[in-house]
């Protein structure tokens, strides 16, 4: 059966061999990307937020204006598309699978810091740029060193780190709040690393620890976790903590009455599924992301919702956005698909994106970002951030509403 | 006593994910893979009826549970039955069957992915607390937990005092000899399965109150009643409910008095010590 499956495909192939030619020169007409992401398990539901709906909105923004100017006239983009299934392997057989057999143009980069991770040699060994979206590490030196057409607009976990202790030193110092934190994190990959970044941190900037615990993922029942976390009785609740118990934490923090004046969950705060769950008893929840308000920004979110029909988050979607405004000016700036060319406008400009006019990636990495965001009515406004002068200023937490 | 009761509502939650499949394995003898769809299928009914109609998901249950009952006796009816009927002994029946519902849990995926997409569904239902001997618990939770003692005790007076209940547990013990003495084996295996599948379902309809869903999550709640089931012992009941308890009541025990990061580990290591002890569970019969 698979041997018979095989053959057919190699006589079809035989077949299309004397009018390949002419297919190719008709399929010149749109531009072949291709987009690799988890449709299904474990990262699937982030990725139905920030991932897949920014390429969408992208591709039709794109055609809806004619396609890219490149130099051979006008093209439209088509995308191509893999589910990668949250399985690194799988990662890395897309994005071979993109660049052998369908030769796209340009490959999007992937969802997940360890899966961009995972798919950097394979984009390096086919020359591919591979501008890493939700990807937040600590190896940056090192990895843009080794890989040259390997860009980064997230950041470091440091900086997340040391942004998040920032605003509760800074909180602390002008006597707003007291220095006792109870910090909990989950027990995977990213929890851990931002935890053990964390602790001297907080102890350097004066704090006292009253309660440091991690729970495994996937855990079904935070009110252990939660009780003994209010008993340490805390000025301030730090979680670094991933999607599903950032929810659990939160509403288990809501039912004890954790009446913190700063409470503050990694990763999921920015999607717009937490204040959808938790309406206004959010309000003043600080988390990782944040974004500056503007009218491009809100102009964003209102055609994200219109094209896509899925809410953006705060934090890594219009990062997406940002790096496609981006690849869209460089496309066209090069007017090929010049790999290499690429790589080298990317590291030569700045450019005029959703936020804003000098987006600066020339060093391989984001040059502003923001890293902490905190639900202020209705929207989860940046207040802390690296390269950025003037944030929106923090308010204390009081109570949950109802 | 904080932690009983903790451990309690735990409990509760556990034994509405395993008790559906020990129904469909101790019974029908289906190693349903695809129970933990089936229980996200119920959730996915309580998000959708909570945002369309703006009415307590508790609702959602007239629905969930006859279309559960339903969808779940064609699957025996039209899916399993052909392999009952194929297999020579008990050991390729569970093969097989181990093949196909792990199949069927991908269907099951790709149709929620089709109809719902893959975010993250959740809303807030009864977020509130609720004073147990002055300390606060989620109210949602102790819905859950009289919602799973409901299900749980329903489900033991009917097995133990009816004569219906008598068929299925006949069925259970041996299906050759059930059948010998003119009980409809078939008909009894697909009613505990469809029975079984409106457990996990209705089970998921209550979770979803307090747990965050998507599509692709059902994996979890499967591995978590496989666990239970096997811990209890196949065939009883009470095995499932026991092991869910214990299982709650020592997670608990362990975030609060140990480390919160330890509760997977030790549910495991309560997983080996049972079947070390006693290979057949808690309940399970010591088979000849």
């Amino acid at each position: 059966m698979h041997r018979r499956t095989v053959l057919k495909g190699a006589g079809a192939a035989a077949l299309a061999g004397p009018f390949g030619f002419r297919a190719a020169r008709a399929q010149d007409a749109t531009v072949k990307i291709g987009v690799i992401g988890p449709r299904t398990g474990v990262m699937a539901s982030g990725a139905a937020v920030s991932h897949f709906p920014n390429f969408k909105l992208w591709e039709h923004e794109v055609n809806a204006r004619g396609g890219l100017k490149m130099k051979s006239g006008q093209r439209k983009v088509e995308l191509i598309e893999y589910d990668d299934r949250s399985q690194p392997g799988e990662t890395i057989k897309a994005v071979e699978r993109l660049a052998a057999q369908d030769k796209v143009d340009f490959i999007m980069p992937v969802y997940g810091t360890g899966y961009n991770l995972a798919a950097a040699p394979i984009y390096a060994k086919y020359g591919y740029p591979q501008v890493t979206q939700a990807a937040v590490t600590d190896q940056i030196d090192t990895l843009t060193q080794r890989y040259p057409g390997l860009f980064f607009v997230q950041g470091s976990t440091s900086a997340f780190a040391q942004s998040a202790a920032n605003v509760l030193k800074k909180l602390k110092d002008e006597g707003k709040i007291g220095n006792k934190v109870a910090i909990v994190n989950v027990a995977d990959a990213f929890g851990i690393e931002l935890a053990n970044a964390g602790r001297p941190i907080f102890q350097q900037a004066g704090f006292e620890i009253v309660y440091d615990k991690s729970y495994p993922l996937g855990t079904q029942d935070y009110s252990p976790v939660m009780k003994a976390a209010k008993a340490a009785n805390p000025d301030a609740f730090v979680a670094w903590s991933y999607p599903p118990d950032t929810f659990g934490l939160a509403e288990q923090a809501k039912i004890e009455g954790l009446n913190v004046k700063a409470y503050y969950s990694a990763v999921a705060v920015a999607f717009p599924a937490f204040r959808a769950k938790f309406g206004n008893s959010i309000e003043n929840v600080l988390g990782a992301g944040g974004i500056q308000d503007s009218p491009e920004i809100r102009e964003y979110y209102r055609k994200h919702k219109e094209v896509t029909g899925v809410d953006a988050d705060y934090w890594a979607s219009p990062l997406y956005y940002t790096f496609l405004q981006i690849l869209t000016q460089t496309f066209e700036a090069v007017g090929s698909f010049d790999r290499e060319a690429i790589i080298n406008h990317l590291k030569t400009h700045t450019f005029k994106t959703v936020v804003g006019d000098n987006t600066d990636i020339r060093k391989q990495r984001l040059a502003r970002y923001w890293t902490v965001g905190q639900w202020q009515d209705g929207f989860f406004h940046a207040v802390s951030g690296v390269g950025f002068d003037n944030y929106k200023p923090v308010r204390l937490k009081t109570g949950w509403g109802t | 006593m904080d932690v009983i009761i903790i451990g309690l509502l735990l409990g509760g939650t556990y034994a509405l994910m395993a008790v559906g499949l020990q129904l469909q394995y101790g019974v029908a003898r289906i190693m349903n893979l695809a129970s933990g769809e089936t229980l996200v299928c119920g959730a996915f009914g309580a998000v959708w009826f909570f945002t369309a109609y703006k009415m307590s998901p508790l609702y959602a249950l007239i629905g969930v549970v006859p279309a559960a009952f339903f969808a779940n006796w064609a699957i025996y009816r039209f899916m399993m039955l052909p392999l009952v009927r194929r297999a020579k002994n008990q050991g390729q029946l569970e093969v097989d069957s181990i093949l196909a519902t792990f199949g069927l849990s991908f269907v099951a995926i790709g149709i929620l992915l089709a109809l719902f997409g893959g975010e993250f569904l959740a809303y807030s239902y009864l977020a509130t607390p609720f004073s147990i001997l002055g300390q606060p618990y989620a109210l949602n939770r102790i819905v859950a937990f009289l919602g799973a003692a409901v299900v749980c005790v329903g489900l033991y007076i009917w097995l133990h005092h009816t004569r219906a209940g008598l068929t299925l547990r006949a069925v259970s013990v041996n299906p050759s000899a059930a059948g010998l003495v003119g009980i409809n084996v078939a008909s009894t295996s697909a009613l505990a399965f469809a029975l079984g599948g409106a457990v996990s379902a209705s089970g998921g309809t209550l979770l979803s109150m307090f747990l965050n869903f998507d599509a692709s999550l059902g994996v979890i709640f499967t591995l978590k009643a496989l666990v239970i089931v096997i811990m209890g012992g196949v065939g009883d009941i009470r095995g499932a409910i026991v092991a869910s308890f214990i299982l709650g009541l020592t997670e608990t025990a362990v975030a609060t008095y140990l480390d919160p990061g330890l509760t997977l580990a030790a549910a495991y290591v309560l997983f080996i010590v049972i079947l070390l002890v006693r290979p057949e569970g808690l309940f399970g019969r010591r088979s000849s």
